[in-house]
């Protein structure tokens, strides 16, 4: 099977697409010496993400192992995501500070 | 590792031996465009500041005009001021002429009796100027005299996923040969700065990392501004990259993994050698221009979506990942870095051959940005104009 979608980092629970997905068809991605398949249950553009679990409402969506913001509603496995149901949470920066 | 460069007195060696034509405020700008016009081996900067600035802004500008005529791959300047800026030509050209032994002359419009005048002198300057600096050899230099700038704009999901670890690459490659970078763009840090920070050779820089980050989101916010408001940009979107978050942790791969020596303020020239930082707006044109004024004398510029940009001073080296941007903007693009994509090479691999497209830079090769003779610039402003 042809890979059509990049794992970041092995906690990632979105993948990005490499091709435009079409609903209905196979979402295929490399996971360490594992391929691994889903299905997609709506269209996702060239370079767009595509949840591979369920995430609730107000979780977060994690790639490259980071957090990327919070979803605004529940995104099912096999759904886009994207800036329409995926917000930035502002920083909190004094907590990143370290003892100098 | 070494390439042909033009060396210069105050220390680092050139890659390109121009004569700058600085205007000192936005009035001179075009007289510069016409005198540059009339010159073989010049090149001119168009200036959109420069006058009715608050002290902070004029400090900008006077880095920016200051670390312009400094470059290292300038020969030297001549400026056409109109008389009543400011900052006007003399004053300025004293100032250059006290930071560096370069040849600088410089022109009011107003003293001179106007335009035509003004640039009938500054051609003749100019045009004496480039047939000396026709006559510098090239010289044999190390690579350590290389401070190459790292820039990513109209960026997409294949930036981070590719492009920007391709470069990142690069940079740990030059680094480890004793060459300098600087990566800028400090809004785009943002939601990703913990993970920069991790980079950072002292606690001190550590904590200046995050402290840039906060700054700028207190700025914005004292002005009532969200930098999330317009960061990613609806390119950005269109082109997969959901929140500031996603785009900054693509964005800073393009860094390396190197430690952090230096964080540097916008347009500063680096003390220290290695992996540098600058905090810059994630305006691309913007923070070019500030990392050419901090001496940089070269840019490397990852893209997803296509740019056509290119400074005056410097090559602009343009790498995508994206097939398709390759493919339709290829008058445009240098580096087609779409196999990382497609799985057949690696980022690393990649980064290594880049190494060589570098040194092809240096010794003279022109970037597509280079031959059209495109010359960007954008000064960051503090505040209004008054």
């Amino acid at each position: 099977m042809e890979i059509n979608a990049l794992l970041m980092d092995s906690g990632d629970n979105v993948v990005t697409c490499i091709s435009e997905v079409a609903a209905g068809q196979q979402v295929v991605y490399r996971s360490g010496e594992k391929t691994i398949a889903l299905t997609a249950l709506e269209d996702i553009p060239y370079c767009h993400k595509i949840a591979l679990v369920d995430i609730p409402a107000g979780g977060e969506v994690i790639k490259y192992g980071e957090s990327l913001g919070k979803t605004s509603e529940v995104i099912p496995a096999g759904h886009w995501v994207a800036h329409h149901n995926l917000f930035s949470v502002p920083r909190d920066y004094d907590s990143e500070m370290i003892p100098v | 590792m070494q390439f042909w460069g033009y060396k210069r007195k105050e220390g680092r060696a050139g890659i390109r031996n121009h004569v700058l034509i600085l205007p000192t405020c936005a009035c001179g700008s075009e007289s510069c465009r016409i005198a540059a016009g009339q010159v073989r081996g010049a090149v001119n900067i168009v200036f959109n500041t420069g006058c009715s600035d608050v002290a902070a802004n004029t400090a900008m500008s006077q880095k920016i005009l200051t670390g312009f005529a400094c470059n290292p791959n300038v020969y030297g300047a001549v400026i056409i001021g109109l008389g009543c800026e400011t900052v006007p030509h003399d004053k300025l050209r004293e100032k250059i002429q006290s930071m560096t032994s370069k040849p600088v002359f410089s022109f009011g419009i107003q003293d001179e009796g106007g335009t035509l005048k003004t640039i009938e002198k500054a051609v003749r300057a100019a045009r004496d100027m480039a047939a000396e600096a026709a006559m510098q050899q090239k010289e044999l230099c190390d690579i350590s005299e290389l401070l190459l700038g790292i820039e990513c704009g109209g960026s997409d999901a294949t930036s981070g996923i590719a492009s920007n670890p391709a470069v990142g690459e690069l940079s740990d490659l030059l680094v480890d040969m004793g060459a300098s970078t600087i990566m800028s763009e400090s809004i785009e840090w943002i939601g990703g700065e913990h993970v920069l920070a991790k980079r950072a050779s002292t606690p001190e820089i550590h904590n200046q990392i995050i402290q840039v980050c906060k700054d700028y989101e207190a700025h914005l916010e004292a002005a009532g501004q969200d930098c999330r408001a317009g960061q990613p940009t609806p390119g950005n979107k269109a082109g997969g990259l959901s929140t500031l978050d996603e785009k900054s942790l693509g964005c800073i791969r393009k860094g390396g993994t190197r430690p952090v020596v230096e964080v540097l303020k916008q347009a500063e020239r680096p003390t220290k050698k290695g992996a540098i930082l600058m905090d810059t707006a994630g305006y691309d044109i913007s923070s070019v221009t500030s990392m050419v004024a901090g001496g940089c004398n070269a840019v490397i510029f990852t893209t997803g979506r296509g740019t056509p940009t290119g400074n005056a001073i410097v090559p602009v080296l343009k790498v995508t990942a994206n097939a398709r941007t390759y493919q339709k903007m290829e008058d445009n693009m240098d580096v087609d870095l779409s196999a990382i994509v497609a799985g057949t090479k690696t980022y690393k691999e990649m980064g290594a051959e880049l190494v060589h497209v570098i040194g092809d830079i240096c010794n003279g090769k022109m970037t597509k940005a280079e031959a059209f003779g495109f010359s960007d610039i954008a000064v960051d402003h503090v505040c209004r104009f008054i």
